[in-house]
């Protein structure tokens, strides 16, 4: 009993990784349509990021600082990932706009290109990023469960990146042009706002919190070229799970791959529950092709 | 004004005006200036507020996002929304919480006038205002754009199929086929019957 309740929590804190992957595919899919295998690679350049974050505190402030490097890698993953992703909206992705099949091989094209140039720069081992201290040790619940504090910092942190997702699309300026200009391209554009910046825009976002999501789990393992591959297929299934164009609903998709991963296993083994969480996850989609949340309303039912 | 057939491209041409289809041969001015090379988001920053065939309202968002979109023409002189805009539309001041897609057509149409007008464009473009909508919302339309003629700050360019409510508001007609002009005049003094004439050859 206890141990399956530890499933349940490491379910969780699986799911919250893969929200913050997921959250930034659910913009990129979810709004523009767009196959982004190079997700996953924005997922590895969040951890690259955090991992020089972590030496350039080594060689230049000290130990005393180390334990800070933390705090700085978050926004910084999240500005270089966001950044690369701007770059790659501005060079490739605007091309691919209303392509959905050709992105797929382009993205997937562009995630093997940055697979290598990480191989060529950090080198193809895995590198380790040493977690700050204040991280280490966990929450005693019961006499026999304890809750590592870095899941639990995972967590929170999935918890802050949706909360703040949510207040920029619904609350900002920026985020109410987005919605619009993803309802309705040529009619935005006719009321004045420039979507072409609308559109790099969105696709940094989305990229930046795959970084987050990369700096997350440098906390949970060790990093290579490859990270971004073992997450890209769970990510696309919350996504689809999930429904498209809700938060809730790749909140809702995150928990149901997270905890069904989890208990899968537990119950099995690691392959035979990722076949089970797989059928599942198709039998679901033939009774509701639409994922757990869809937008219904009397324009799109026509 | 202008009042014209099915599929002549009238629609096209308020298109072409705005930018959202390219203009292959002629040009566009907006004041003395060419606007023909400019992307859409800039002509509707220079003043041109258009009203598209099917209204399209922002389904998901609320009537108010809707209507704070209108500003995005200006966006760096932002204000709240004008109290002549719910003294024009009087409904949508009661639903501003409403998603743009629950409304009805009718009042999807008075939004998409409201969000066109709300930054004071110089020059207004209606495709089909009256299109499956009922007669006493055309009644209420046909009011408005009489009013906005009467104040005479936005010059409005109205492609309507629906002949009567079309000469009613408008002063100077045109009548298009198969996109050139064979029919233009003062609406004054013009028996409708025969522009029907042309419109039957």
């Amino acid at each position: 009993m206890d141990t399956y309740l530890l499933q349940i929590f490491n379910g969780i804190s699986v799911s919250s990784v893969l929200l913050l992957a997921a959250l930034g595919l659910a913009i990129t899919f979810g709004l523009m349509k767009i196959i982004n295998m190079a997700h996953g690679e924005m997922i590895m350049i969040g951890a690259y990021t955090t991992y020089m974050v972590q030496n350039l505190f080594i060689s230049f402030l000290g130990d005393r600082y180390f334990d800070l490097y933390f705090i700085a890698a978050i926004p910084l993953s999240f500005l270089i990932t966001g950044f690369v992703g701007y770059l790659l909206e501005i060079s490739i992705v605007k091309r691919l706009y209303g392509r959905t099949l050709d992105s797929l091989l382009a993205t997937w094209g562009i995630s093997l290109i940055l697979q290598q140039l990480a191989r060529n720069i950090f080198g193809a081992p895995n590198v380790d990023v040493k977690s700050p201290a204040w991280l280490n040790g966990g929450v005693v619940v019961l006499s026999n469960i304890q809750l590592p504090y870095k899941r639990l910092f995972i967590i929170l942190l999935a918890a802050l990146c949706i909360a703040g997702v949510y207040l920029f699309l619904f609350k900002s300026d920026s985020g109410r042009r987005i919605r619009a200009v993803m309802q309705n391209r040529s009619m935005a554009e006719s009321l004045g706002i420039n979507t072409r910046k609308v559109d790099s825009m969105t696709f940094a976002i989305g990229s930046g919190l795959a970084g987050i999501a990369g700096c997350a789990l440098t906390l949970l393992g060790s990093i290579g070229p490859t990270l971004g591959t073992n997450y890209i297929v769970d990510t696309f299934m919350v996504v689809v799970l999930g429904g498209v164009g809700r938060i809730i609903g790749t909140v809702a998709g995150a928990a149901a791959i997270g905890i069904g991963n989890t208990t899968f296993e537990y119950f099995t083994n690691a392959s035979l529950g990722k076949v089970l969480v797989f059928l599942a996850v198709i039998l679901f989609l033939q009774w509701k092709p639409q994922g757990f949340f869809s937008i219904s309303s009397r324009v799109l039912d026509e | 004004m202008s009042s014209w057939q099915k599929r002549v491209g009238k629609s096209t041409l308020l298109k072409s005006i705005m930018g959202i289809v390219k203009t292959p041969k002629g040009s566009v001015y907006l004041n003395n200036e060419n606007i023909t090379k400019l992307p859409t988001y800039k002509r509707a920053q220079k003043g041109i507020g258009y009203v598209p065939q099917g209204r399209d309202i922002f389904p998901q968002l609320t009537v108010h996002e809707n209507l704070i979109l209108g500003m995005e023409r200006n966006a760096h002189k932002k204000k709240p929304i004008e109290k002549e805009i719910f003294e024009l539309f009087p409904v949508l001041k009661t639903m501003l919480d409403r998603k743009g897609g629950d409304l009805s057509g009718g009042q999807q149409q008075q939004l998409a006038i409201a969000r066109a007008l709300i930054s004071e464009p110089e020059v207004l473009l209606l495709d089909e205002p009256t299109e499956g909508i009922q007669p006493s919302i055309i009644q209420d339309i046909g009011r408005v754009i009489k009013k906005l003629k009467n104040r005479g700050n936005v010059t409005m360019l109205i492609v309507e199929q629906y002949l009567e409510f079309v000469m009613d508001v408008a002063d100077y007609f045109y009548v298009m086929d198969k996109g050139h002009i064979v029919l233009e005049g003062k609406t004054e003094g013009i028996d409708p019957r025969e522009i029907q004439e042309k419109i039957a050859i």
